[in-house]
């Protein structure tokens, strides 16, 4: 079968105070905390989603730049659920909720904080939100490895195992904090460009 | 046509034997590894769980005990292949759930500390070890990372950037670790039971697993590595699906990719962790998938569930199972306690067809499902 070209519908990156949706700035508080800001985001963009508050700040980072992401992007029926997957990775995993579990297995282990120590859960966490059930894997990178997400979500795509792709980046660790994430698919809508490590590489690298 | 993925080598490094041939022989025998402990540096109760001997690991200067044990199993794995780990078509996949998490509970918190817990840091430190030329590839997708690696190496493969992938997963139990799953109330007071009407938890196990693929015609005849399938249930973090229906997507999906019918499998090697939700759910899977009459096993009364390493020592001993023409039986199990009427293998049985399914699920709603054979 020969590879059919498949594009970047739309970004989101949030770093260092800022959300940019398709290189566009859409939001910035640079005086908060993590917390404060994930919570800010939050607020900004008008969402409603009571688990949101329960997460962990991995989840919230990725959940938050997911919402941005699909946000009349992918609309409900558009796809099927098990067409629709996610392909992530980062480096500290789940490091930044392990040391808040960690912290609590001295006193009484929490089991809320436990069910976080794991990077795949905010897969999950998309996933519930927006009834995705494709194919999802999470990776554990140095750095952002675009060639080797570029050819995991080429195969899932062109193998017609999935029809759109969330993939990327999200990462954070205490204070330092970063998401990327790509819809790819196979249509060559307003404003994609094709989904290449190059152009990905180009958007994550927007924001340091 | 899809390029075809032979099996080369393998190993299993557990508590029941450093070898496969070990592993297999005591599996044969009934033999389990988990017993009870008294361990405070573990657990302030006594609990039951699958782990090395201490004395196994005197020292944890240059590689840690995860370190270790996947070097053990890789050393023997590539041992038996004859592969040269520098060969720029091979490639190197990590699997694990935690890796290295046990330093919080014995070194200082700092910011190098941290870099040294990355499975990053393991994995780089293992390939350098080898000699392995390409940037490693490290999996961390809860329980079902094991088949994840595996299906994500046989891709590779597949599609020609490489030629070989050295497969190895691990995972050791810490504190942190057993701590959690005693938070959720998940462990058995005793050796647990899969799938058994009794069921009251699970054991977790510590090992590692190592697969070698190749594409290489050479290896042809070899069992092969021939199709897998992964979902999401999009429904709860910690619980899996009431149904089943997505655990059963990623068995057709797996079925269909190895291009497969329901009458050409031998037997299932199941994730039964013997917690209620889990089991009741894989067997909900099964009969969705059209398999309740094919027999299955789990092997977590033998090793308790190793976590990351899970999906490739289950599968390397079902690879084993394959070549010897038996399914396994399922310790622990008497009397069946899941509503579908699934086919749980009691005692060690001949089998003459040529291929298993193994599956997986895990928190975050993860599911996988990987077919082999010949």
């Amino acid at each position: 079968m020969p590879p059919q070209i498949t594009y970047i519908t739309s970004s989101c990156v949030i770093s260092q105070g800022i959300v940019l949706k398709d290189g566009k700035q859409l939001f910035e508080n640079k005086a908060a905390d993590v917390q404060a800001f994930l919570l800010a985001v939050y607020q900004h963009f008008g969402l409603n989603y009571s688990k949101f508050y329960k997460m962990d700040n991995l989840s919230k980072l990725g959940w938050l730049a997911s919402e941005v992401l699909l946000d009349n992007t992918l609309k409900k029926g558009d796809y099927q659920p098990e067409e629709v997957g996610l392909v992530l990775a980062n480096r500290n995993s789940s490091l930044d909720n392990d040391l808040k579990y960690f912290d609590s297995i001295k006193d009484i282990p929490s089991p809320s904080l436990f069910v976080y120590t794991l990077p795949n859960i905010v897969i999950g966490e998309i996933c519930i939100r927006s009834h995705f059930k494709g194919e999802h894997a999470f990776y554990i990178q140095e750095n952002f490895d675009a060639g080797f997400i570029e050819n995991q979500v080429n195969y899932l795509l062109n193998n017609n195992i999935l029809q759109a792709c969330i993939c990327g980046w999200v990462d954070i660790l205490a204070d330092h904090y970063k998401a990327a994430l790509f819809l790819v698919g196979k249509q060559n809508n307003d404003g994609a460009i094709p989904f290449s490590a190059e152009n990905m590489n180009a958007v994550f690298n927007q924001l340091t | 046509m899809k390029r075809e993925i032979f099996v080369v080598a393998d190993n299993i490094f557990t508590p029941l034997g450093k070898t496969t041939a070990e592993n297999f022989e005591n599996l044969k025998q009934g033999k389990s590894a988990i017993k009870q402990h008294h361990n405070a540096a573990l657990s302030r109760q006594p609990f039951y769980a699958a782990l090395f001997d201490k004395k196994e690991f005197p020292k944890e200067d240059r590689y840690t005990k995860f370190e270790q044990i996947v070097i053990a199993s890789i050393t023997d794995a590539l041992q038996q292949s004859g592969l040269n780990t520098s060969d720029e078509k091979t490639v190197f996949i990590l699997s694990s759930t935690k890796g290295n998490i046990g330093l919080l509970e014995t070194e200082t918190h700092t910011p190098e500390l941290f870099d040294r817990i990355s499975l990053s840091a393991s994995a780089k430190l293992i390939a350098e070890y080898f000699g392995f030329k390409n940037q490693p590839i490290v999996v961390s997708n809860a329980c079902i990372s094991g088949v994840v690696a595996i299906i994500t190496g046989m891709r590779l493969l597949r599609t020609g950037q490489y030629e070989n992938a050295v497969i190895a997963g691990a995972d050791v139990i810490s504190e942190f670790i057993l701590s959690g799953f005693e938070s959720f109330q998940a462990l058995s007071p005793g050796v647990c039971k899969p799938f058994d009407k009794d069921r009251d938890g699970l054991n977790l196990g510590e090992g590692a697993g190592t697969i070698i693929l190749s594409s290489n015609p050479k290896y042809a005849g070899n069992i092969k590595a021939l199709g897998g399938g992964i979902s999401n249930d999009a429904n709860h973090i910690s619980g899996p699906s009431r149904t089943g229906k997505e655990l059963s997507l990623a068995i057709d999906q797996a079925m269909k990719d190895a291009d497969l019918s329901i009458g050409d499998i031998s037997f299932i090697s199941a994730h039964g962790t013997a917690t209620s939700y889990n089991d009741e759910m894989e067997a909900n899977a099964i009969a969705l998938s059209g398999l309740e009459s094919v027999p299955l096993n789990s092997l977590k009364a033998n090793y308790g569930h190793t976590l990351g390493a899970a999906g490739l020592i289950e599968s390397i001993v079902s690879v084993q199972s394959l070549k010897d023409h038996v399914v396994l039986p399922t310790m622990g199990f008497e009397e069946r306690g899941v509503t579908r009427s699934v086919n749980v293998a009691k005692s060690i049985a001949a089998s003459s067809k040529p291929n298993f399914l193994k599956t997986a699920s895990g928190f975050g709603g993860c599911n996988a499902a990987i077919v082999f054979g010949k």
